[in-house]
């Protein structure tokens, strides 16, 4: 029973989190251009003013259209759910598998390509194909740094990983090094960052991510500012717990290390907000047909990454 | 200058002289000469045309008729010349020479005068909501509103409408892309969406309203516009302002130059996501406003130039306030370009990007940022010099590469150049009135007159009480909008804003 309180309490921290870390994001960025910028709680804000406001469907819209943002909301929802955040070893940390989450985001993708191109406005159409030109690269991308993971720790599940990670036998790994920056590139590319993408713009003809979103209004645009909001949680809750796993709370842990393991994220969370803001700052958005070859290096990245594993198990 | 060089000058003019000898020279038209030609000098002037020399100012209509300005660049000369058209019809000068068709569209649209052979019959300005068309002209009657965009045919072209209503807070305009995948075929612009009016409004205005009006033809350009406007008025009733007046000026157009400027650079940068650039420019262009606003009492310094001087005296503190302005921006911009030219993912935006080549520039009479960087010299400050820029000492800054890059960078080199100019003045800024009073009597004037954006064109014909008979403002935007169609050929369609923002051409301006 108390096992199934503490994971229905990461359930809740995820939601809970994702919308403070966008606003810290937009903070920090803010300050670095010298504007005071929005509060940190301003996302919130906007989500229950989406959540009120009517939901306006174009003419044409099917069903899908409709449906889609709360297929994309509930699978991120549970892959984000599953990422260790504080504790390892939770009651459904046996489905927390690195290829069960890289699915659930997909199938989100999937649906959000897809309702982009329902509405059949010629912006829907450019989102959902430069997305899917993102998403062929990204995702084997991040295929091959699960595997240079998974070779290392011997398991694709995170729970195992992030024990293994943290016991002493680890060291300094060159493979582990390049996987953390394939995986760092990645989740810049799968978040709709700069500078594969501007989740700020308001140009219509450069958007990726929010060309494909550009119909929805209401409710439907709140699931979907929410899925993106947890998307970024995920992949920071991600890249902590594989690279820097300290602090979690073990299976069956007390409540003052569950205290701790919380504290120990939190901090790793606002530092990832920070540096992503200082990044996002410092460099200018890349032309469209780059970005195969950022995420060809992540590629290139995860695959020196495995193959330097069969070279030896050391490396 | 040298001996060859004033012969080939007098060569060169004589080629235009000779065509107009046979017409009739207007004696009212101050200060260049306006000439009402036969049909066949006309016809003979656009094969000139389409030749390269002289280049295109300006094509608008009036009731009766329709004239041209022409420029001689090597010759630093203009001529006005007029056709009448009694029965509403003239030669096309489009059918010859492209730069000319929008005009004539235009022309079409408020007087109803029809160009024989013109290959692009649709209408410009008007949407056909106006509930009326030919508004300016003889009879008024309804148009439909129907538009058809030109074709681009081929296997898997797809078409991208943008606009009129853009997702940011920007002027209206209708954009339609012809494309491949990512790479556009062809854009077609359609403009015209903030049409006010403003020579309807013109005619039959006192001098007082005109000034006014001009001052809000193009918001970032008041200063330039206003200028243009009170000069074709001195020239049309040859009156000579009081000295400081040129000076104070001169000194209003600098600091709306380095303000519009410094935001372009900034807005420029920021299409490229890179908002660190925008934020940075944003306060400097924020300080020369409030410089501005404390010298001259507005912020952007509209409605301080009026025909016969200027309303507003700089005061010591002020010129000392200009001078703090100067430093500040001399100490804080060299820092900004530093960091602009070692941004390695900015310049991988910017570089290449939107070519615009020199030949199109030339045909166009591109003026401003836009021809300069491309390789056109030309700046109506230094070739028609008018005072006092007859007696500062200043160079065009010109580039060749023709790409966003040399547009930023022309931009940031006239920043550096103004603010020269700024401490020149000031430093030369002689004592005296402020303006004079201007008698009410009958003329014509013609002033061109150099904005941030380019030369600003405007002609005007008073009545005998003072009040103005027909006034046209030609924006440089009419010459540098179908450009941008050509400089994105071949781009790809996430680079269009970008492209866009570096020429940053006017809606309103170009509208009216």
């Amino acid at each position: 029973m108390l096992d199934l309180l503490v994971q229905g309490a990461q359930m809740a921290l995820v939601l809970l989190l994702a919308p403070l870390l966008t606003g810290i994001v937009r903070k920090v960025k803010a300050r670095l251009l010298r504007r005071r910028g929005p509060s940190v709680i301003q996302p919130y804000r906007d989500l229950l003013r989406l959540a009120r406001k009517e939901a306006v469907i174009a003419e044409g819209a099917s069903w899908l259209f409709r449906v889609a943002p709360y297929l994309i909301f509930a699978a991120t929802w549970v892959a984000a759910a599953l990422v260790p955040t504080f504790a390892i070893g939770l009651t459904f940390s046996w489905t927390a598998d690195l290829i069960a989450i890289i699915a659930l985001l997909g199938s989100a993708r999937f649906f959000l390509a897809l309702a982009g191109m329902d509405v059949g406005t010629s912006f829907g159409g450019i989102g959902a194909s430069r997305e899917m030109l993102i998403a062929s690269l990204a995702e084997p991308a991040m295929l091959v740094v699960v595997f240079t993971v998974a070779l290392v720790a011997g398991s694709t599940q995170l729970s195992t990983i992030a024990a293994f990670m943290v016991s002493p036998g680890v060291g300094l790994r060159v493979s582990l090094g390049l996987a953390l920056i394939g995986l760092v590139m990645v989740a810049i590319a799968e978040n709709a960052r700069i500078p594969v993408d501007n989740p700020a713009t308001h140009l219509e003809l450069t958007m990726v991510h929010e060309a494909m979103v550009l119909e929805y209004s209401g409710r439907h645009l709140a699931m979907i500012e929410f899925a993106a909001s947890l998307k970024l949680l995920l992949y920071l809750s991600l890249i902590a717990c594989l690279f820097a796993p300290w602090g979690l709370a073990g299976a069956g842990a007390s409540a003052t290390a569950c205290a701790i393991g919380l504290a120990t994220y939190l901090g790793k969370l606002l530092v990832g907000a920070v540096a992503l803001a200082l990044f996002e700052t410092s460099i200018a958005k890349m032309r469209v047909f780059r970005v195969p070859d950022f995420l060809g290096a992540a590629l290139m990245l995860g695959l020196l990454g495995t193959l330097l594993l069969f070279v030896s198990r050391s490396l | 200058m040298t001996a060859t060089d004033e012969t080939g000058k007098e060569a060169r003019m004589a080629g235009l002289s000779d065509l107009i000898t046979g017409g009739r020279p207007i004696a009212s038209h101050r200060p260049w000469p306006r000439v009402v030609v036969d049909e066949a000098t006309w016809q003979a002037v656009m094969a000139q045309l389409a030749d390269g020399n002289p280049t295109l100012l300006g094509l608008w209509g009036e009731a009766a008729g329709v004239h041209i300005a022409l420029c001689d660049e090597a010759a630093e000369a203009i001529v006005v010349l007029s056709l009448d058209c009694a029965d509403g019809r003239y030669p096309s000068v489009g059918a010859q020479h492209p730069p000319a068709i929008r005009p004539e569209r235009a022309a079409q649209d408020l007087f109803g005068l029809t160009p024989i052979g013109l290959p692009d019959t649709r209408p410009w300005l008007d949407h056909g909501r106006w509930g009326l068309s030919r508004p300016l002209g003889a009879a008024a009657v309804p148009r439909d509103p129907a538009y058809a965009f030109l074709a681009a045919e081929g296997e898997s072209l797809h078409q991208i409408p943008v606009g009129p209503v853009h997702a940011g807070i920007i002027e209206p305009g209708h954009f339609r892309f012809s494309a491949s995948g990512e790479t556009v075929v062809r854009l077609e612009e359609r403009l015209g969406y903030v049409h006010k009016g403003i020579e309807g409004l013109m005619a039959g205005a006192t001098l007082e309203q005109g000034a006014r009006l001009a001052g809000r033809v193009s918001g970032d350009s008041t200063v330039a516009y206003a200028l243009a406007f009170a000069r074709a008025v001195e020239a049309a009733l040859g009156v000579e302002v009081p000295e400081r007046a040129h000076w104070l000026r001169a000194l209003m157009a600098e600091l709306e130059r380095v303000a519009n400027h410094l935001g372009d650079i900034g807005a420029i940068c920021n299409d490229a996501a890179f908002s660190l650039m925008h934020a940075q420019c944003g306060i400097l262009r924020e300080q020369v406003l409030r410089a501005s606003d404390t010298c001259f009492g507005h912020r952007l310094m509209r409605d301080r130039i009026i025909p016969g001087g200027v309303t507003v005296d700089l005061t010591l503190d002020g010129a000392a306030s200009l001078r703090r302005l100067v430093a500040a921006l001399r100490r804080r911009f060299p820092a900004l370009i530093e960091l602009y030219d070692n941004t390695a993912s900015l310049q991988d935006r910017t570089v290449g990007t939107g070519v615009l080549a020199l030949d199109r520039a030339r045909q166009f009479g591109a003026g401003g940022f836009v021809g300069r960087a491309s390789g056109r010299r030309f700046d109506a400050r230094r070739s028609m010099r008018y005072p006092p820029y007859d007696r500062l000492a200043f160079e065009v800054p010109t580039l060749e590469a023709g790409d966003v890059n040399a547009r930023i960078w022309v931009r940031i080199r006239e920043v550096g150049q103004s603010l020269d100019l700024i401490d020149m003045i000031l430093d030369a800024l002689p004592a005296g009135a402020l303006r004079l009073e201007v008698p009410a009597a009958a003329g014509e004037g013609l002033a061109l007159v150099e904005g941030f954006r380019g030369d600003i064109l405007v002609w005007l014909r008073l009545a005998e009480d003072g009040r103005i008979a027909r006034c046209h403002l030609r924006d440089p935007s009419w010459f540098q909008w179908p450009l941008l169609e050509a400089a994105i050929e071949g781009n790809i369609v996430a680079d269009f804003p970008l492209c866009n923002k570096s020429f940053n051409c006017s809606y309103s301006g170009h509208d009216l």
